[in-house]
């Protein structure tokens, strides 16, 4: 399984591109070149102008020929509306509750689980790894009719116990902590035992700090795909106060199926959290991805 | 398995073979404590019920009645419903669009963009940006997208000329190619970046040789980018193929199977026997084919990728 890992750790998105360097850099070729990509860029924009322009118009408006890329009069007030046609609020709570302690739990129990795994020796640590990432590659859909039952019994279906137990001990964040923490050099630690540090000493004051990027990488995608997840609340989540905000979108969509303009202001107010953190964590985003090469 | 040998235990100070064995000892009660908060979650919710799927797909169980062993009439029941194989064919026609297509999508993004151009960093957040939007969004988007009357994309093919454009999620034969270009458009910006992180590892050094002796962009792009980038596009295949059977966010918020049966895929009929009706055993003998599938398809892709590299 050595070839799920991608062959480098160090592309970014603002990473020096590697360009062949050679006679052909001419102005037209350059400008193709930016032709092309502007092409490209609005093909993949055009669904996030579309929702955007949709949000700020009324009803009638969303479509008509030909398209109306632009409002003709921006209808703010739809993004103080949807607050009372729909309980957003409790959504949004719910969404943020459980993305942070899923988070929090995931990179916290991760981390001391990777610690274990790569800078404690014992018998039989690299087996127990082995069965650690091949649960990685079965797929969730494989096995969620007995962790169903098993939770059901349990009496924690539709409460958020039942998310945070299924979503915050993967084995995806234990490999991810594992893969960076075997980069730090172990004459560190040697160093730190010699000094009479504890395990959880060194745990807590070398390594953790050491790793702190590779903890930011975990926390955004873990934080991201509790944000996003729909099959989980869709399956675990049934009253309604308990929904999150994909949940909620989903069932306004079901109940007001023409409500075109303000499904795309409910839309955009779910996409938003997720936009901040993602610009302002690109770096690390990237960076787990390339790493670990194993999401999803 | 990339699992690194242990280095040689350093000898720190002088011992005796006894305070090694207990030193060993220690270590392994340490190291289990460090992995215990964590494995007992993964155990209990992850380990245990992938054993137990396998015995579930033997028994016949639901919520009212006690679990009996009934061998293999699940799979009898299963390979004689007709359910269980629309499901298996869409799931392999959606697998066959979304997997080549990704795969072309994101190189060809890669290969624009790993070029030293201005603005190059805010049209890579672009073309990623939609693989970080949530399922439901970009399904509820798409889905006004490719409304069939009013929509913008059939509003375009007319203007391009096609007389009777097609009615996508309301068709049965174009529901499944409108999921299967939504998922590209979601997808492709990921997988972009593994592609980015593969080119950037080729030396440049190649590139000037060849150009040296000869070779138009074409050939070098043959003779070197594609060869050199073999490893992650064969990752790349294998996580698309993985993730193309897995399928279940987006075919469940865009068509939820429909019209009819036509985009229905084999978790969302897991979920429905299993889930929705309580019919465990029977699930588990559909999640067990999928987890076969899957398991087929990739070994068969590293075989594959082992004969070439020879």
């Amino acid at each position: 399984m050595s070839v799920i890992e991608a062959p480098t750790a160090t592309v970014s998105l603002d990473g020096p591109p590697v360009v062949p360097p050679g006679p052909e850099r001419h102005p037209v070729r350059t400008a193709v070149m930016y032709v092309l990509i502007t092409v490209i860029a609005l093909g993949v924009l055009v669904p996030f102008v579309w929702m955007v322009s949709s949000s700020l118009k009324n009803n009638n408006e969303v479509f008509t020929v030909p398209t109306q890329w632009v409002p003709r009069e921006f209808q703010w007030h739809n993004y103080v509306d949807i607050w009372s046609r729909i309980p957003m609020t409790t959504y949004l709570r719910n969404s943020l509750f459980l993305s942070l302690t899923i988070t929090f739990l995931q990179v916290l129990t991760g981390s001391f689980a990777a610690y274990g795994f790569s800078k404690v020796r014992w018998r039989g640590r690299d087996a127990l790894f082995v069965a650690y990432i091949a649960t990685i590659a079965v797929p969730w859909q494989a096995y969620m009719v007995p962790q169903y039952v098993m939770l059901q019994k349990a009496g924690l279906v539709n409460t958020f116990w039942s998310l945070i137990l299924l979503q915050a001990f993967g084995a995806f964040g234990v490999f991810l902590l594992r893969q960076y923490y075997l980069t730090i050099p172990d004459e560190l630690c040697e160093a730190a035992r010699i000094d009479g540090l504890s395990e959880y000493g060194i745990y807590r004051r070398i390594i953790l700090p050491l790793s702190k990027p590779a903890l930011a990488s975990l926390a955004l995608l873990t934080f991201v795909a509790t944000w996003n997840d729909y099959m989980g609340p869709f399956i675990y989540l049934t009253s309604n106060d308990l929904w999150t905000v994909q949940l909620g979108l989903k069932s306004f969509v079901g109940l007001f199926d023409g409500d075109y303009a303000m499904i795309m202001t409910g839309s955009v107010i779910s996409v938003v959290p997720i936009l901040v953190i993602f610009l302002l964590g690109q770096k690390y985003f990237i960076r787990g991805i390339a790493t670990s090469g194993l999401k999803g | 398995m990339a699992i690194t040998a242990a280095p040689p235990t350093a000898p720190t100070a002088p011992s005796s073979a006894r305070t090694t064995g207990k030193q060993s000892r220690r270590n392994t009660l340490i190291g289990i404590s460090f992995i215990l908060p964590n494995f007992l979650g993964f155990a209990l919710l992850t380990l245990v019920p992938v054993v137990a799927a396998f015995g579930l797909a033997f028994m016949e169980w639901d919520s009212y009645n006690p679990a009996e062993w009934v061998g293999l009439d699940n799979f009898q029941k299963m390979f004689g419903s007709d359910t269980f194989w629309i499901a298996l064919r869409n799931t392999l026609y959606y697998g066959l669009g979304h997997v080549p297509l990704t795969l072309l999508c994101s190189l060809g993004l890669a290969l624009v963009l790993n070029r030293k151009l201005r603005g190059v960093r805010f049209f890579r957040t672009a073309a990623f940006f939609p693989y970080v939007t949530s399922m439901v969004a970009v399904a509820v988007v798409w889905n006004m997208l490719f409304n069939p009357t009013m929509g913008p994309i059939n509003q375009l093919l007319t203007t391009l000329g096609v007389s009777s454009p097609p009615g996508w999620t309301s068709s049965s034969d174009w529901a499944m190619p409108a999921v299967i270009i939504t998922s590209v458009w979601r997808d492709m910006g990921y997988y972009m970046i593994l592609f980015l992180a593969g080119l950037q590892t080729i030396p440049v050094e190649y590139y000037e040789a060849a150009r040296v002796d000869g070779a138009n962009a074409w050939q070098r792009f043959w003779h070197i980018t594609l060869p050199t980038l073999r490893p992650t596009t064969f990752l790349v295949l294998i996580l698309l193929t993985v993730g193309s059977f897995k399928v279940f966010d987006l075919i469940v918020v865009m068509t939820d199977g429909g019209p009819g049966r036509a985009t229905l895929v084999l978790s969302q009929l897991i979920y429905r026997e299993g889930i929705a009706q309580g019919d465990f055993g029977y699930a588990s003998a559909i999640s067990l084919v999928l987890f076969v599938i899957v398991l087929l398809v990739t070994v068969l892709q590293f075989r594959l990728g082992e004969r070439k590299d020879r």
